[in-house]
């Protein structure tokens, strides 16, 4: 009896768990692939190192890199543009939204502002910053500013009309509107925008890095690359991934909370 | 099409009410005229075809659209925007999906300022009411259609109006599950004495649950005729094997089938009309 009630329970965690196992079991096995390909000359090691000696490489970048401080000062200039660019992003989308002119006269110049390769604009910068950890902040937050902005603008805009209805029915004011129906009826779509954002934000602030060779993660990677050192390259590469979960698994406890907790 | 007499204790009074839209086309009248009164504690049936008004009536009644001319009424007050005393129930699922079932339903008391273990145990009354016990913390997208409705039907109950207005609200359900809601809206309309006005375009479900039935004419959408339900209360959904329901759904079909023949005949005519 205590047998055939415990095995539900243990099928489901398995359950839970197949698909983390089953993208960990393909990475692994892209890896395997890729030593294979690498040691049998497919592919040349002076491209792509094969993956035991990036592996190799990870104490020796931690150790002599200063990779963790490194890793720490990309993390906090994405945190920046991050929490910059969500701020900005909602309240300048909610702006639009209650003021129609306003979206006429910007929303297209917004839409191209999100597919312009923002990261040209990195002089300019330069001169109204300065060579510091302001340029890459400003250049993430700029480039990640106009998905939040449009997927906040689309998400109070499609707030299906009952909702508001239901509202007006119970006299609620237009602040109460706005925080009670309106946002987060509009948050699945905000965090679309969120993630859409940080996304743009991280690819900048290492790319900045990397081009002004100044910084964390993408200085190292700079620095790595020009003495050839591509297993050390590679794995500077594994900790910009790194940030990359972090930030997503944080926005994802983030939204969780704020959709679900009243 | 006349005004029916009101009688002075009427809950609700809706005198002369027209409302007209101006649409390309020129202006369109979609209530024309329209006097009615409903009494405290009477489940009244507003019916008609698609397109005879019905919803901007309901509209009109909780205070979401403006009048042409006329005057509309509740507890002697003049509804001029939503009015406190009147608690809608929308045809369109309107639950709040990041609520669970206690915070949809705890969502009026909220507003008032009720204290939160208050205010929760408030909702748990409701909820009990409607029959949801047991769902207290799952959130809409966990239930089915039915159980969303009842949710905002008991939404609505919690803000303890004089007047519940009702828009089609098991319109998108199967049949089955809609003659059950309605035995449990009978049910809960009879324990709390609830004034109750009911938008639909379903003869059975109208004849099920309502002391009067108020038959709407095509556009421009006018009073028909006031049908009195006298069916024994308290009623359940078995009523509607009994033959006086029959008689009744028969009598209303009646005066509705030339009025959806009607419509019927301007709708093919307006998609000819589209078609050269």
């Amino acid at each position: 009896m205590s047998m055939a009630a415990t095995r539900p329970a243990r099928r489901f965690t398995l359950n839970r768990a197949l698909p983390a196992l089953t993208g960990l079991g393909t990475v692994v096995v892209f890896f395997l692939l890729m030593e294979l390909a690498i040691r049998t000359n497919l592919l040349s090691q002076f491209i792509v190192p094969p993956p035991s000696e990036i592996i190799a490489s990870f104490p020796r970048v931690i150790v002599e890199e200063h990779v963790l401080n490194r890793f720490m000062l990309t993390l906090g200039e994405c945190l920046a543009a991050g929490v910059m660019l969500t701020v900005v992003g909602v309240s300048l989308g909610v702006l639009m939204q209650r003021f129609k002119l306003l979206q006429q006269a910007c929303e297209t110049w917004v839409a191209a502002l999100a597919s312009a390769p923002v990261v040209l604009c990195y002089p300019l910068f330069l001169v109204i910053f300065g060579r510091n950890a302001w340029t890459i902040i400003m250049m993430g937050f700029v480039a990640g500013l106009p998905p939040v902005i449009l997927k906040t603008l689309e998400g109070i805009t499609g707030v299906r009309r009952v909702l508001v209805n239901v509202g007006r029915s119970f006299k609620l004011t237009e602040s109460q509107q706005f925080w009670k129906i309106l946002f987060p009826a509009a948050l699945p779509n905000i965090f679309v925008g969120i993630r859409l954002g940080l996304i743009f934000a991280l690819i900048n602030v290492v790319g900045v890095e990397f081009l002004i060779n100044f910084g964390g993660l993408g200085q190292l990677i700079n620095e790595l690359a020009e003495r050839y050192d591509l297993a050390g390259t590679y794995a500077a590469i594994c900790f910009v991934v790194l940030v990359s979960v972090l930030f997503f698994m944080a926005v994802e406890k983030a939204e969780r909370w704020l959709t679900r907790a009243e | 099409m006349n005004a029916p007499l009101q009688n002075p204790s009427d809950i609700l009074v809706v005198d002369d009410v027209v409302v007209r839209f101006d649409t390309p086309e020129g202006a369109v009248t979609a209530v024309d005229h329209v006097s009615f009164g409903v009494r405290q504690g009477e489940f009244l049936s507003v019916i008609g075809p698609s397109g005879c008004g019905k919803s901007t009536l309901f509209n009109v009644i909780g205070g979401l659209l403006g009048h042409t001319s006329g005057t509309a009424n509740v507890a002697g007050e003049t509804i001029n925007g939503p009015h406190p005393s009147i608690g809608m129930v929308f045809q369109e699922e309107s639950t709040f999906p990041w609520r669970n079932v206690t915070d949809n339903v705890a969502f009026p008391l909220e507003l008032i300022g009720m204290p939160k273990a208050q205010r929760i145990e408030r909702a748990r009354h409701f909820i009990s009411l409607v029959g949801l016990d047991g769902f207290e913390n799952r959130y809409p997208n966990e239930l089915s259609g039915g159980m969303r409705q009842r949710v905002s039907l008991a939404r609505t109950l919690a803000s303890e109006p004089k007047i519940l207005l009702m828009d089609e609200p098991f319109a998108a359900l199967d049949e089955q599950t809609r003659l059950l809601l309605g035995d449990k809206v009978l049910q809960i309309q009879q324990q709390l004495k609830q004034t109750t006005l009911l938008i639909t375009h379903n003869i059975t479900e109208a004849v099920q649950m309502s002391d009067r039935i108020l038959v709407m004419t095509y556009r421009p959408g006018k009073v028909k005729r006031i049908v009195d339900i006298d069916l024994p209360r308290p009623r359940t959904s078995d009523i509607v094997g009994s033959e006086a329901f029959g008689r009744y759904v028969a009598q209303i079909w009646a005066d509705l089938r030339e009025e959806a023949s009607r419509g019927m005949r301007d709708e093919e005519k307006t998609m000819m009309g589209a078609k050269s």
